[in-house]
């Protein structure tokens, strides 16, 4: 032990009471370590001090602090606050929101060790992958989103007070069901949120100067139907196959009120907004940990939290980290914070200690050195998905004692096909990988025809893959949903991906007047 | 970096929400509270109530795929014995806990389950309630008057000048008659005293302080404010409605009311108490006990306190008429009574008991309601069908235009629909 360590007025704050005045040296010191030694690069933080019931809320608001009104965030909300009440879950110790500056909930029980990991991991974890990973860039607009949920806010309370809760719900609701559906997977240009308020309001002035009741008095065109356009050219009239429900629903929908399309442009816009945190879990959570490890353990090295604080530290990391096997009660999957915080320690080690091994898996990356860059690197170019594929090691696989089942319906057992063996660590990655490719994941489903001539039925596809087919009752709600959107008739086909054969059809007929004012 | 203390932002956030989603559950959130209301004391009513609810009607669907069918594939950790190609026994109930199909926003549950606060919980137990007569008609004959504004007037008191009106008056009426600006005046002045400095000539000096002086004389004549700007706050009195109510707890505490008794009656009391408090701004109790001679008591000594005697129940009747009188004059309060016995009664006394009640209680009460509590396993000979001496009393009393209701309960179980049914809003009529 050095000297450096038992100076006790070396130290950043004692025992767990926090104030401002603690908090705002721990914060200049963490700094310090983040940007000189780390190298982070943060946008401006912004920390609020929340209490237990505040926390709640920002839970059950999907963690924003400014949402609009919705009964289904309500239904969250009453859910947490009995399973937190009842202790039978806590709550977590901050909040992160991807934004400029970028504000970070704090709550007022925890302590001041829990405080300091908290700044650590969210002020500067977090916060450096929101600004730096390449998804986040292309896809979120840190700057204008906490000013377009402000607008979002009151449009739709406005509409609420102009056409009445039951219609703005009847919205709302079948937007949040197609939330997944909403979203641009390859996107034409970065959406500026800031000017989204600008262009509603162009849009409605648009339409109100260019109203014109004369086209009212215009004669319809002579009976009969006209003559119907060749399949592919009414597709390409509509864009279509388009994988946006929300969007073609929002531009296409016939019999929708410009409020209504508007509503669920909001609801896409959120939508889109969360799609990179959706597809960056492991990573994010994996960054902060990392990123929180080694800020704690560089105030510990230089004397600056005091031992006990070091080990209260060390008991909620490795609560954070903590892995059940596939055998334990607790188990419910992989542990993001754990295969993260594993795979960043990971990349960190090959870059500096590589071994035989490693060198011929990471030809590039084994002994680079400078592990830190390395993983600042992986942290801005990559998604859970593909960071999986390029950077688990067989001596991750090995550690963690991965294994691939195959749960085939047919057949009474469940199969071993690959454990972390020679054979195994190629299968097992590209396996796991692919349980975080969104794409993958979330079924794809696809609008694929629908005739405005004709009897406008709109028609959907499921590429179904490895037969498993969607959850009944489920897309039956979720069709009702968009038939009340669309005013017509829907259909949802179930196709193989392989053979084009049509498994399952679901259709919902026209509901009975809506949308028209 | 900005540290912000948020702790002290206005609370309850999430209310508006809350409200939304009890609005959207209603008919499960009152068929739950119903369902639970029979179950619990009335004690119990001061905390909230957890309830359950059926998930269909606040579901959240989405497209996902289905639990079960199908080729799927999980990596797992924490092997230990396997080896490539080892078969596994099939868990219960298909993929669930393992991989990534574990529904994490509790979709697929059958039920969800939060808990209610109290002032919810009885709200949604009320709510189809109503009180008879719930304001009294007598309105015109209150002595209470309340202000209310009514526009404004010429005329009042200077501590109900309204200056907004009167300033507005008072700027139209001066552009009206072109009342020469301040600035006016100042810059003739000016130009008078530049042309005196300067020695111009004579007569347009004088042209000048000719113009001066009339537009000084005409702002002189044309007042700022003139007693016709001036405006008032105008007041109306109007009869206000009487918000406060008066409950008597009437009951027979001789030998023959057991403990079990006396709890019925009470659970009935607090509920027409909680009743009241949520129609009544203000609710005042007053609690009588009698055996052959009636008392005025605090709550404890009513409920807990034993005494012997006969059982005269007029005398109860006289004391709260008597209370009445003093306290509580039927102009002013809305008068509510509840009166529980076992139906024991003198029976040279229930004749003046049925006068008493017939032509002094009842017409100066909102309502009257008299619970006859019998001992739960009782299945003696009330329970067979023989009348008790005051329920036959009673009843002669009993017709369509009086505000008496007669129940029994026997067990608790009882109360709540024996209450809900003496107040449940009338269908039909209203």
């Amino acid at each position: 032990m050095t000297a450096v360590i038992t100076r006790p007025e070396a130290l950043l704050y004692d025992g767990v009471e926090w104030d401002y005045d603690k908090i705002k040296r721990v914060y200049d010191a963490i700094e310090h370590i983040a940007l000189k030694e780390m190298g982070l690069d943060v946008y401006p933080n912004q920390i609020e001090v929340i209490t237990a019931e505040q926390m709640l809320d920002a839970y059950s608001s999907i963690g924003m602090p400014l949402m609009y009104k919705h009964w289904s965030f309500g239904k969250h909300f009453a859910r947490d606050e009995m399973m937190y009440r009842k202790g039978y879950r806590g709550l977590a110790y901050e909040i992160v929101i991807n934004s400029s500056p970028c504000i970070s909930y704090i709550m007022e029980e925890n302590t001041m060790t829990m405080q300091t990991l908290v700044i650590a991991h969210a002020a500067f974890g977090h916060n450096h992958f929101f600004k730096n990973n390449q998804l986040f860039q292309q896809w979120t607009d840190a700057q204008g989103i906490l000013d377009y949920l402000e607008f979002a806010k009151t449009y739709i309370a406005h509409c609420e007070e102009r056409y009445g809760h039951a219609a703005v719900e009847r919205v709302l609701d079948a937007a949040h069901a197609l939330m997944s559906q909403g979203v641009h997977k390859y996107p034409k240009k970065r959406s500026d949120l800031r000017t989204e308020q600008r262009r509603e309001r162009e849009r409605q002035e648009y339409q109100d100067q260019t109203f014109n009741d004369l086209w009212r008095t215009v004669p319809k065109t002579a009976a009969g139907p006209r003559p119907a356009k060749s399949v592919s050219e009414r597709k390409k009239l509509l864009g279509l196959p388009e994988e946006n429900i929300l969007y073609f629903l929002e531009k296409k929908a016939p019999r929708l009120e410009h409020w209504q399309r508007e509503l669920l442009r909001i609801v896409r816009h959120i939508s889109q907004y969360f799609y990179p945190q959706k597809q960056t879990k492991v990573m994010n959570e994996g960054c902060a940990t990392y990123v929180h490890y080694q800020i704690m353990s560089r105030l510990h090295e230089t004397g600056q939290i005091s031992e006990g604080a070091f080990l209260e530290f060390l008991h909620s990391h490795t609560s954070v980290v903590f892995q059940p096997e596939f055998d334990d009660k607790r188990f419910s999957g992989l542990n993001p914070y754990a295969l993260g915080f594993a795979m960043m320690q990971d990349i960190a080690r090959i870059a500096e200690k590589p071994t035989d091994e490693d060198r011929q898996w990471f030809p590039d990356l084994a002994g680079r050195g400078d592990g830190m860059a390395a993983v600042r690197e992986a942290w801005a170019n990559f998604r859970d998905e593909s960071f999986v594929l390029q950077y688990l090691s067989p001596h991750l696989m090995r550690k963690l004692k991965l294994f691939s089942v195959r749960d085939d319906a047919e057949d009474p057992y469940l199969l071993v096909d690959h454990i972390h063996n020679e054979r195994g660590y190629r299968d097992i990655r590209k396996k796991l990988a692919r349980q975080y490719d969104l794409g993958y994941l979330e079924p794809d489903i696809q609008i694929v025809d629908v005739d405005l001539a004709g009897d406008r039925k709109l028609i959907l596809q499921h590429r179904v893959t490895n037969g498993v087919l969607l959850d009944e009752s489920d897309a039956k709600a979720v069709l009702r949903h968009i038939a009340n959107l669309w005013g017509y008739e829907v259909q949802l086909i179930e196709v193989s991906a392989i053979s084009e054969a049509i498994l399952k059809e679901h259709a919902v007929t026209a509901p009975s007047g809506i949308g028209v004012g | 970096m900005n540290i912000i203390d948020r702790r002290l932002n206005p609370q309850g956030k999430s209310l508006a929400n809350r409200q939304r989603f009890l609005r959207r559950a209603k008919e499960q959130v009152v068929k739950a509270v119903r369902d639970a209301s029979g179950k619990r004391g009335i004690q119990d009513i001061e905390n909230g109530e957890k309830v359950t609810i059926a998930a269909g009607g606040v579901r959240e669907p989405s497209f996902h795929r289905a639990s079960q069918g199908g080729v799927r594939d999980y990596v797992v950790p924490g092997n230990k014995e396997y080896v490539e190609g080892d078969t596994i026994q099939r868990p219960d109930g298909g993929g669930g806990g393992r991989g990534s199909e574990g529904s994490a926003d509790g979709e697929g549950e059958d039920e969800f389950r939060f808990v209610l606060s109290r002032d919810e919980f009885l709200d949604i137990f009320l709510e189809d309630l109503e009180l008879p007569d719930l304001v009294k008609q007598k309105v015109k004959q209150s002595e209470s008057h309340t202000l209310t504004r009514a526009g404004y007037s010429v005329s009042g008191s200077p501590a109900n000048l309204n200056l907004v009106r009167t300033m507005r008056n008072s700027l139209s009426r001066r552009i009206a008659l072109k009342r020469p600006k301040r600035d006016e005046i100042r810059e003739l002045e000016e130009m008078l005293r530049e042309a005196e400095e300067a020695g111009e000539d004579a007569t347009q000096i004088q042209a000048l302080r000719e113009q001066l002086e009339h537009i000084v004389l005409r702002s002189r004549r044309i007042p700022f404010i003139d007693p016709i700007d001036v405006r008032y706050n105008r007041f109306e009195s109007v009869p206000k409605p009487i918000a406060q109510a008066v409950m008597f707890c009437l009951m027979d505490v001789s030998g023959s009311m057991t403990e079990h008794m006396k709890d019925l009656a009470k659970r009935f009391f607090m509920l027409l108490y909680l009743f009241l408090r949520r129609r009544y701004r203000s609710v005042d109790i007053v609690f009588i006990r009698h055996t052959h001679e009636a008392k005025e008591v605090d709550e404890e000594t009513f409920f807990y306190s034993t005494e012997t005697g006969g059982t005269v129940v007029s005398t109860a009747l006289e004391e709260m008429q008597k209370v009445v009188q003093e306290r509580y004059p039927d102009s002013e309060w809305n008068i509510y009574a509840a009166q529980a016995s076992d139906g024991d009664n003198m029976s040279s006394d229930n004749a003046k008991s049925a006068t008493l009640l017939r032509d002094v209680i009842l017409p100066m009460c909102q309502y009257f309601a008299y619970i006859e509590v019998a001992a739960e396993h009782n299945m003696g000979l009330s329970a067979l069908g023989r009348e008790t001496e005051l329920w036959r009393t009673y009843k002669q009393v009993q017709s369509p235009e009086r505000p008496l209701a007669m129940r029994r309960v026997r067990s608790r179980r009882e109360i709540f629909p024996v209450f809900r049914e003496l107040f449940a809003r009338e269908k039909a009529g209203a």
